[in-house]
């Protein structure tokens, strides 16, 4: 079920009516069922899958908690008794136990979502290195189906697993709840990858029907099916076109991929986020934001600070942290501080860290080899800035821009249009392509296409292309203004009948000029099998 | 004085609730009648299943099937000549399971004493394409027999929803709105004569081209439960089912299809009449009585056919000479005299030129 299919509409529609319907008690078991069938409508097989990260991760939290509980208890009651060195002894013996129950769990759920994300590309991979070898035989790849959501829901379990190991949060004691928080449905598409610390108090607790949260709910997923039908779908058949024929279409055509290919990403992803989190706040649920405004970033630094942002919060968390402060890492930290001097030098252990951080994001965003050069082109800008920054202060003190205005707008144009240029990684599967594509842009000397009614052969009439830049000037608009605080709550301070013309006027727009339908190939949300 | 303001606000709050309530209904309701396409002028195909409703219900002949029948009889004729009150629910590509369900949409309201079906349709097992089933099925008013028949219809990539509204399949029609959405907002213009579309110009049948060799000539089985159906539902009812085959050269009439229509009314006691047999009886010309070179009868040619087949129905299916009745009568001179000024306009727009006798 897509968010945009009428089955989605009205399986949300009968879930917020009976959500209010029912005593209270029952919401929350009422999600966990409705969660459950909206993942068997999307394929019974995959329940399998999601069944099983629930279960291991209960059990392997429980185990954990129960071991840290017991060691408290045992080291209460022997506290007189024990010498230091035993305390020490006995709790480095349960750490161990405990790190056990974690790693197994973790491999096995990473087991699974690498299995079926990534056995063919391993594949691809062992069958090119035969045939280098000069070898006749090669793998044949297997049909795996990739379940709806997996890497999201795994991540989710994977951080409250790694959470109640490190003592953050109490493991969940009903199997059944902490099931909902692994599959609640609005999540399950497209993110965002919650904490179950954030996400569980709202997740169960009662809600009584509150007029203006649901209101405000429905708003905001009225904003991202906007986002997401008007700009994303639109877009789709020209980006769609410009990538599929890299023959026909390079040079100046390529620029225009870029900056179509990023709007699309933007409404598509953010779109989705919208409604996910809409729907979530008509039940009174709050869902964390994914957001904030990235293309106003002013360096990729701040843009993944902005993007994607729970995903990128788990890596700094779950990744980097563990990895920076890993015993080897610190033993390495300690060896370049005390044999080497310089800035690069004394910076290498974070570099590596972040390194690894993203060789995974990459491999998270996919299983083919222009994902991982897509995510160590982003270490690679990040550490380039990091390092220039000292060169980049002097500049900005010498010429005295740092704090103007069309400074920063430049900064803004230049993070933009080096993300453009990043998420072209993102859009042809073929590193070859890719920088084929990207060295055509200053060979291909085809600028003309720029004015001379090519663009028009997208598959965007003049219409399309009006649309396109009326939504994408709302989307600045409201950008802009969420700066001094919500858009919603401006619109609820306005007259009745001016709220109810701007929510109805955007709900006709969505209606009427929404590319769903026969004539317009609906595309899967970008994300969904993340 | 607090009790009396909460419920004041509460007042307010359910007015404009009803009041939000009937402004985006209403606005919807409106949007939906001037998006969905008129059919009024260009391709008027789409507007014949509607007409029906508006006719006074008491048929004797009911026509069903595709182009083959609403281009090719004329119930003008078939009064004129013996007093037969027929009507065509006939549409572009209508697939046989819309035969079926318009037939049983129309025995809502009537039971005739004939039901003739053209088997050109037979050749489908499934729909082709969605803007045929448009035409076909969003005339038809709701029912049991509706539903079924969009449910029998729809395409994979279609939704039964978009039939119920319309506004979501045509929501993008905004942009080629034209003066004629607006002219029949709230209005319709008679396209059609007794569901007979007609056209007087000529265009004749020079090269047919043979029809292409098909791996399997068996019709399908969808087509033959529907066949079966209707045969059923005609037994049911008491009516006389008669299969037709109209004379039009194209697409292509196979020999191993005529020769299992004929095993099947053979076997079910129906007559069939293969009019691609009957060019010399009938008089069908194809250098003159065709507008699109054999594809479809114009009118010379429907007129022609309507004779012949008015004689059969007559004299041999015993139906009533009903010219008599002088309420039908009155009907019918409307009728007729909408038919005659139209030949007329269109013998001018065709520039042919008729005498007032030739008219006649």
């Amino acid at each position: 079920m897509l968010f945009t299919s009428y089955e989605f509409l009205g399986f949300t529609a009968a879930l917020f009516l009976a959500y209010y319907c029912v005593p209270k008690k029952c919401q929350w078991p009422l999600l966990l069922a409705a969660s459950y069938i909206f993942y068997f409508i999307a394929g019974p097989d995959y329940l399998i899958y999601i069944l099983a990260t629930t279960a291991t991760t209960y059990g392997a939290a429980r185990l954990i908690e129960q071991n840290a509980d017991r060691q408290s208890a045992y080291l209460k009651e022997y506290k007189a008794e024990l010498t230091k060195e035993e305390k020490k002894d006995y709790k480095e013996g349960q750490k161990r136990i405990r790190l056990r129950w974690l790693v197994v769990c973790l491999l096995l759920n990473t087991g699974i979502l690498a299995v079926v994300k990534y056995t063919n590309f391993m594949i691809a991979n062992i069958n090119d290195v035969l045939a280098a070898f000069g070898g006749n035989r090669q793998l044949s790849f297997v049909t795996l189906a990739l379940p709806l959501g997996i890497s999201f829901y795994t991540f989710q379990a994977m951080g409250y697993l790694i959470d109640v190991y490190r003592g953050t949060i109490r493991a969940e004691k009903q199997f059944f709840r902490f099931a909902l928080f692994v599959s609640f449905f609005p999540q399950l598409i497209q993110g965002p990858i919650s904490r179950f610390g954030d996400l569980s108090e709202s997740l169960f607790e009662r809600h009584a029907f509150n007029g203006k949260t649901v209101c405000y709910g429905l708003q905001r997923m009225l904003w991202g099916y906007f986002k997401k039908m008007v700009i994303a779908d639109r877009i789709l058949a020209a980006v769609t076109t410009i990538i599929g024929d890299t023959g026909t279409y390079h040079g100046a055509y390529i620029l225009v991929g870029m900056l179509f290919y990023t709007l699309e990403l933007y409404a598509d992803f953010t779109g989705g986020i919208d409604i996910t989190i809409g729907i979530a706040e008509v039940m009174g649920i709050r869902i964390q934001e994914n957001f904030n405004r990235p293309y106003f970033s002013k360096s990729l630094k701040e843009y993944w600070r902005r993007w994607h942002i729970s995903m990128c919060a788990w890596f700094r968390d779950y990744v980097f942290y563990p990895v920076s402060s890993s015993g080897p890492m610190q033993k390495f930290t300690k060896f370049t501080r005390k044999r080497f001097k310089g800035a690069l030098v004394r910076h290498l252990p974070v570099h590596l860290s972040s390194f690894v951080v993203w060789l995974a994001t990459g491999v998270w965003h996919g299983a083919s080899w222009n994902f991982i050069v897509w995510g160590l082109l982003n270490w690679a800008v990040l550490v380039v800035s990091e390092e220039l920054e000292p060169l980049y202060a002097r500049f900005h003190k010498r010429f005295l821009v740092g704090k103007s205005r069309s400074y920063r707008i430049f900064q803004m144009g230049r993070t933009f249009l080096l993300v453009c240029v990043l998420n072209l990684f993102d859009c042809y599967h073929a590193l070859s392509d890719t920088f084929g594509m990207l060295a055509s842009l200053f060979t291909s000397g085809n600028w003309q296409v720029l004015w001379d009614g090519s663009l028009m052969n997208l598959g965007l009439s003049g219409l399309d292309y009006g649309i396109l830049a009326v939504g994408t000037l709302m989307l600045l608009l409201v950008s802009l203004s969420q700066r001094s605080g919500s858009v919603r709550d401006k619109i609820a301070a306005k007259p009745y009948a001016v709220r109810f013309c701007v929510w109805y006027g955007l709900f006709l727009i969505v209606l009427l000029m929404g590319a769903y339908g026969i004539g317009y190939d609906a595309s899967q949300f970008i994300y969904n099998q993340f | 004085m607090e009790h009396t303001i909460d419920r004041n606000n509460k007042k307010k709050a359910w007015l404009r609730g009803i009041v939000s309530a009937i402004l985006i209904v209403g606005s919807l309701w409106l949007l939906q009648r001037l998006l969905v396409p008129k059919y009024v002028d260009g391709i008027v195909e789409g507007a014949f299943v509607a007409e029906y409703y508006k006719e006074e219900k008491d048929f004797d002949v009911i026509f069903v099937g595709d182009c083959e029948v609403y281009e090719n009889f004329s119930p003008i004729v078939l009064w004129e000549e013996y007093g037969i009150n027929s009507y065509i629910r006939g549409s572009a590509e209508q697939y046989i399971w819309q035969s079926y369900y318009l037939l049983e949409d129309t025995l809502r309201y009537e039971t005739p004493e004939v039901v003739i079906f053209n088997i050109q349709s037979l050749q489908f097992d499934k729909s082709q394409n969605e803007a045929y089933n448009r035409m076909s099925l969003e005339g038809m008013e709701w029912s049991m027999s509706k539903v079924n028949a969009i449910k029998a219809s729809m395409k994979e990539n279609e939704h039964f929803l978009d039939y119920v509204f319309p506004i979501l399949r045509y929501h993008s029609r905004w942009s080629e709105l034209s003066a004629t959405d607006v002219e029949y907002l709230f209005k319709t213009k008679k396209v059609s004569h007794n569901g007979y579309y007609m056209r007087v110009d000529v265009k004749p049948a020079e090269q047919v081209p043979e029809g292409r060799i098909l791996s399997d000539y068996s019709f399908g089985e969808n087509a033959w439960k529907y066949l079966d159906k209707m045969t059923a539902l005609c037994k049911e009812k008491g009516i006389t089912l008669i299969l037709i085959k109209a004379p039009s050269l194209y697409p292509y009439w196979y020999d191993e299809w005529e020769a299992q229509v004929e095993e099947y009314a053979a076997e079910n006691d129906l007559r069939y009449i293969n009019f691609l047999e009957l060019q010399e009886e009938t008089g069908i010309d194809y250098n003159t009585d065709t507008y699109d070179a054999g594809l479809h009868m114009n009118l010379s040619g429907a007129e022609k056919l309507s004779v012949y087949l008015g004689r059969i129905l007559a004299e041999e299916e015993g139906l009533p000479d009903r010219r008599g009745e002088a309420e039908l009568a009155a009907a019918w001179e409307e009728k007729i005299a909408d038919y005659e000024a139209e030949k007329a306009y269109q013998y001018e727009y065709y520039g042919i030129n008729k005498t007032v006798t030739e008219l006649k």
